[in-house]
């Protein structure tokens, strides 16, 4: 048996926009061209969750070009400083300039404009996050990852993860396992 | 995501500490709404109403009365609704233990309470700008540990 449906997409996605935020419990008004206002500031956990909630049927939540950009900016940091032959060849400022075809003066002032940090920062973040993945994961010494890392030492390494955390790495090491230990 | 307004909480018993912090946060170019609770007990309440709305950082200091910092913490922890929280110690205690003990709880920040103005708006405003990296980058947020 087969029967003909009709179908009218805005009505659905209207609808399915009221279900996902009324399940999400939040005040909201839908608007025209496809804006949704809402009556307070949400938290970034909220954020996180409508982006959820909406992904699931396709419907992204647009950024402004800038956030864009920042977002492929981090994009392509960790994608030159996870791989370590890539890192060693290329200078990140200039891979940046040349992946994303701007001025790394241009890059530098709207990542620091919307993040309110500078790349150099983030890249040392990013750096850091890694080695605590490496060394908690991984089992390497800190050698190979001061190797794996492009640091010109262990006592680079070792400074730069002390100077970002406030911890040594045996310090930290320490910790996430006794963490291990209790959960 | 643009930086916009921060949700920040902040439970301490000394009065002018709170002061303190609210003066100093306010001088920061990062945008914050403060909201300030004398005791554990009062913060947990609160937290734990259905409609707060999170905050992006929970300050604790770590001795105070009725519930303290390491209780809260732990509460925190064990709450499937609270247990993401980024979690700042604010303490004037400097022992090494302490300070180990409460990362091992989950602490995600330690801040020794800094004797200068200067200090203290430097130390807040590092720990809200990592933590700002860390919730709109692919930063690995359980290994998210700072001491200052």
């Amino acid at each position: 048996m087969k029967i003909n449906i009709k179908f009218d997409y805005t009505f659905i996605c209207k609808a399915v926009l009221h279900e996902q935020l009324e399940a999400l419990g939040l005040e909201y008004k839908l608007n025209n061209l496809g804006e949704v206002e809402f009556q307070k500031k949400l938290s970034a956990l909220e954020i996180e969750n409508v982006k959820e909630a909406f992904n699931k049927y396709g419907i992204e939540i647009l950024a402004n070009p800038q956030n864009v950009l920042v977002e492929r900016i981090k994009d392509v940091i960790t994608e030159l400083i996870s791989d370590p032959e890539k890192s060693r060849k290329y200078n990140v400022s200039s891979y940046l300039a040349d992946e994303l075809n701007y001025s790394y003066a241009h890059l530098s002032s709207v990542f620091s404009e919307i993040t309110y940090s500078s790349i150099e920062n983030f890249i040392i973040l990013k750096k850091i996050d890694l080695a605590k993945h490496l060394i908690i994961h991984e089992d390497f010494t800190l050698t190979e990852i001061a190797h794996q890392l492009n640091y010109s030492s262990v006592a680079h390494l070792s400074a730069q993860f002390k100077k970002t955390t406030g911890l040594t790495p045996s310090a930290f090491q320490r910790i996430i396992k006794k963490r291990q230990e209790i959960e | 995501m643009p930086l916009t307004v921060m949700n920040i909480v902040l439970a301490d018993d000394d009065e002018d500490d709170r002061l303190l912090f609210d003066e100093a946060i306010s001088e920061i170019d990062v945008k914050t709404k403060l909201s300030l609770f004398n005791d554990g007990k009062a913060l947990m309440d609160y937290l734990v109403l259905p409609d707060t709305i999170l905050p992006e950082i929970v300050f604790l200091d770590l001795n105070m009365p009725i519930k303290n910092g390491m209780q809260c913490l732990k509460e925190i922890r064990a709450n499937d609704k609270l247990k993401e929280l980024c979690v700042a110690i604010y303490s004037t205690s400097s022992s090494e233990e302490d300070i180990e003990n409460t990362f091992v709880n989950g602490a995600n920040v330690y801040i020794n309470k800094p004797n200068s103005f200067s200090a203290l708006k430097k130390a807040i405003d590092k720990v809200l700008k990592i933590n700002w990296q860390y919730h709109t980058s692919a930063l690995n947020r359980d290994n998210f540990l700072l001491r200052l």
